[in-house]
């Protein structure tokens, strides 16, 4: 079956079978960032967002998303720099194996949450699992990208 | 040291963060074959008949492999040096499957949905045979897992497969029965730790092809590139030459990928094809047929004196290896020799072990290999021993832990004495951190909550001793860069790094100016691989040992250049000077590719005669509801002496991912089998590992001690870690509502089963 789809930005047509997963459309397309690391939707590893909103690729038929706009990490290089030195400022990206879907759901959250607390990143965050790093070190990658973001901003007022 | 004990980042870190292609399903040729593999039903069957002619038709299918097909000689999968204390117990493909999960079929094809559709037309009819499901019975029962002829034992280690043992041995040290009679306080109890899964994110996975010289090239996510080569050419029966080694990034290993879970499936596919092929497990394959740690029931008989000095220790393990012996014989050393080591005033020990066979998924090595179910059973029977004392279980340990230069009893690695420990600061500053005093034994909370505080001490080893090679080379580069080629196995710990670290110091250069890459045993030197908390120690000497030699070589160079005796001139880094004149390390390295016959690079392996433990303080809080008996720790401190941490922040994380890990053993993750020998928890659903909900606060210091055999002063962090948060939160619960579990995991419902029946032992 024949779709389209604006993948990061670039507006793309595949073939796909009815029971493709958009996980592995987005593989097969190039966007290698997009792991899979279960396949009962527990681990968080294939987060992409589909209109803005982050969502588990490993449990979307591709054909869903047919007209809408689906993001990579491989859209995002340049927010992932950014954050991604916070992380690796603190040794947290490790393995590195969970590290996209964990930083698209960490933009998803940033969007949707204004400088959420500790618990509330906990909360955001619970689907995105981890086994190297014991989640500390990436909790406090977040704190700290989020206070260099704040005080960026305030620097923008003055 | 500008880089050396430093949180400087990864140097791949950028590659991770952005999520580039690195990893081997990433890098596979994209026409590939698919590979996947029937499994048995069955906990233990003979292949009595074997149709695969309609798999054989489905369009796409390249070929099917049976028992018939594979080469008939029998290996182990477990990453060793060779001879491998591990039994040759497996054939690629075998016409006895001895779980149920064992390999039946190979299925190879152009798409996954052809090779599925291939899968579901095999017909196999099988004998179904009575299984060995209950480690308790497998020894001298009549079924045997391995009743084959050819099963063999490379190295004495008490091991019979007519009796479904793959290791057995009694050690004892003084009279152990006097020891104790001297002692007014016993505690003699069992503990049983149950299999878990290691579940790095990245599961088994493995690509092969062909090169141009013939040779199968071999892509795969392991700890021990060259111990592949080996196992994949003893398994195919060509020559290991004919076979590389190529390890990219690894999502993860945590010591299951010390063992060739997959690499001989598509090995065996591309050989056979010469069609290049790959098999990526599934999070199921990776739950119900992979290397789990090794389930242990250790009965523990510890004896103090009135003064609460530890004087004997008589440990008894019953290990289950599973349906083959990887790791068997070697994890359950670790068990009995580093509980021991804990206390330094033993006058007696005895140490005895089976470790037996059985119709269950293999076990193999888990971070902590052996170590954490002995320090869970013996920490676990000194803190009862504290409470039959009436005694502060920190005070007991004070009494009793090592020091620098003090005994290490039944320790391996010839290693009779502690030569760095600061154990004793580390369990000072927990304490400290902790204000151990004023939570320990247990408060109730407003809302009606108990939280209690508990404790344990660990220590593991760095690298096994006169056996695990590191090994390093390092060349200067036309531009005055350096390259760093190492054997181990970056796992995303961040050796590459650290190593870089060392490099970059012992040649006194920027870390940008230090290039490190995969692994591949073509060209990388040999090392004997990431496990056994071995590389900071092993490979990082080797490090400095080539570094060494090349700081020689290129000063000479530059000698020469300069027309000076070498004796005259000094070399920083920079320049070698001489004399009042100089030749800077960029003139060095381009003179060095003209007209050249002084090779500007050296390669060094290391080898250690001892294994200088790393040690820590581990203590808990635990939050219970007395009405649910669910349970949560609310906090973990942790103080670490790993001698000179190279990176404090990697060290850091791996301290705060090993302690989870621990936290995961010790409250939920069990492997667990139907009364047909099925796993029941075979996806991430039902085998739940922590997620960050499940993580209070976790603080984590470092109380540095300096080993002198240890590059820059350092020791090994990696397994060390995962060690002491079973004991300790044992022992909170306990102290929090009296409630004494001795087998893992501790679950709400054991707690509220304990607490309904008043508060006694479950």
């Amino acid at each position: 079956m024949k779709m389209d789809f604006w993948l990061n930005n670039v507006h793309r047509e595949a073939e796909v079978q009815p029971d493709t997963l958009l996980l592995d459309l987005l593989r097969q397309m190039g966007c290698f960032s997009v792991k899979r690391g279960c396949e009962t939707a527990n681990c968080g590893l294939c987060t992409v967002l589909l209109d803005g909103r982050p969502v588990l690729s490993c449990s979307m038929l591709a054909l869903r998303v047919q007209g809408k706009k689906v993001v990579t990490l491989e859209g995002m290089e340049k927010e992932a720099q950014e954050f991604g030195a916070f992380l690796a400022g603190e040794g947290a990206e490790q393995c590195g194996f969970c590290n996209p879907g964990f930083i698209m759901n960490v933009f998803a959250m940033l969007k949707e949450l204004q400088d959420p607390d500790e618990e509330q990143i906990r909360e955001y965050l619970a689907g995105n699992l981890c086994r190297c790093s014991g989640f500390v070190g990436q909790t406090r990658s977040i704190l700290k990208y989020l206070r260099y973001k704040q005080d960026r901003k305030g620097e923008y007022r003055e | 040291m500008k880089y050396v004990n430093h949180p400087v980042p990864k140097k791949d870190a950028m590659a991770l963060v952005t999520g580039k292609p690195v990893y081997t399903d990433d890098l596979a040729p994209k026409d590939c074959l698919v590979v996947k593999l029937l499994r048995s039903p069955h906990p233990n069957a003979w292949v009595r008949e074997i149709r695969t002619e309609a798999a054989k038709k489905v369009e796409g299918i390249v070929c099917v492999l049976t028992y018939q097909d594979v080469p008939d000689q029998r290996f182990t999968i477990a990453g060793q040096t060779y001879p491998e204390l591990s039994p040759y117990d497996r054939k690629i493909l075998d016409v006895h499957l001895r779980f149920a999960g064992d390999p039946v079929a190979i299925v190879a094809g152009e798409t996954e949905a052809a090779v599925d559709q291939a899968l579901a037309k095999i017909k196999v009819s099988y004998q179904v045979e009575k299984a060995v499901l209950d480690m308790h019975q497998a020894k001298d029962n009549p079924v045997l897992v391995h009743p084959e002829e050819d099963w063999e034992a490379k190295v004495p280690v008490g091991a019979d497969n007519k009796r479904n043992l793959a290791a057995s041995g009694d050690e004892i040290s003084g009279d152990v029965d006097a020891a104790f009679a001297d002692c007014a306080y016993v505690v003699d109890e069992t503990y049983h730790t149950k299999a878990n899964q290691q579940c790095m994110m990245e599961t088994f996975r493995t690509c092969c092809y062909m090169d141009c010289y013939g040779r199968l090239n071999v892509l795969t996510s392991t700890q021990i590139p060259f111990h592949v080569r080996r196992i994949v050419g003893r398994a195919l029966g060509i020559p290991s030459s004919k076979v590389r080694v190529i390890k990219p990034r690894i999502g993860g290993g945590f010591g299951a990928k010390q063992t060739a879970v997959c690499e001989v499936y598509p090995a065996l596919v591309t050989w056979i094809t010469g069609r290049p092929s790959k098999i990526v497990y599934s999070r199921y394959e990776s739950l119900i047929c992979a290397s789990p740690r090794h389930e242990m029931e250790v009965r523990v008989k510890a004896g103090a004196d009135q003064e609460g000095i530890v004087k004997a220790l008589d440990i008894k393990v019953l290990s289950n290896t599973g349906a083959y012996g990887d790791h068997g014989p070697t994890t359950v050393g670790l068990t009995g020799h580093k509980a021991l080591a804990l206390y330094r005033h033993l006058q007696a020990y005895h140490f005895s072990y089976d470790v037996v066979y059985t119709n269950v998924q293999a076990s193999g090595a888990y971070r902590g290999y052996g170590a954490t179910q002995g320090i869970f059973a013996v920490e676990s029977a000194i803190n009862e021993l504290a409470h039959q004392m009436g005694m502060d279980p920190v005070v007991l340990r004070e009494k009793n832990m090592p020091v620098e230069g003090g005994p290490l009893h039944g320790y391996d690695g010839n290693s009779p004495t502690a030569t760095s420990c600061s154990l004793d600061r580390c369990l000072k500053r927990a304490k400290e951190m902790f204000h151990w005093d004023e939570r320990y034994p247990s408060r109730v909370m407003p809302n009606g909550k108990i939280r209690g505080a508990g404790m344990a001490l660990a220590l593991q080893g760095s690298s096994i001793a006169c056996v695990d090679v590191g090994g390093a080379t390092v060349k200067l580069n036309e531009d005055g860069s350096y390259t760093l080629s190492l054997g181990c196995a970056d796992m995303g710990t961040g050796c590459d790094t650290i190593l870089s670290q060392m490099t970059a110091d012992c040649m006194d250069t920027e870390l940008d100016n230090v290039v490190v890459g995969a692994v591949d045993t073509d060209i990388s030197p040999y090392d004997s691989g990431s496990y056994a908390s071995a590389t900071t120690y092993a490979t990082g000497n080797a490090v400095l040992k080539a570094c060494s030699m090349l700081r020689e070589k290129i000063q000479a160079f530059g000698a020469g250049m300069l027309g000076l005796p070498v004796e005259d001139t000094m070399f920083d880094g920079v320049c070698v000077t001489g004399q009042g004149r100089q030749v800077s390390l960029a003139e060095i390295a381009v003179q060095a590719t003209c007209g050249n016959v002084q090779e500007l690079q050296a390669t060094a392996s290391f080898s250690s005669m001892i294994s200088p433990p790393p040690y820590m303080a581990g203590l808990a809080e635990v939050e219970i509801d007395p009405e649910t008996g669910s349970v949560e720790v609310t906090d973990y401190v942790a103080v670490v002496d790993c001698g000179t941490p190279v990176n404090p922040n990697l060290a850091r994380v791996q301290t705060e991912g090993g302690i989870v890990q621990g936290i995961g053993m010790a409250l939920t993750e069990e492997v667990q089998y139907t009364d047909t020998g099925r796993i029941r928890n075979n996806s991430f659903m039902q085998y739940k590992i922590p997620s960050r909900m499940d993580v209070g606060q976790i603080r984590v210091e470092f109380e540095s001690s300096y080993e002198q055999s240890g590059p820059f002063g350092a020791k090994s962090i990696g397994e060390l870690v995962i060690d002491t948060p079973c004991p300790a939160i044992a022992d909170a619960v306990y102290n929090a509502v009296g409630v004494r579990i001795r087998e893992l995991p501790i679950t709400p419902e054991k707690i509220a089963m304990g607490i309904a029946k008043g508060r006694q032992e479950v």
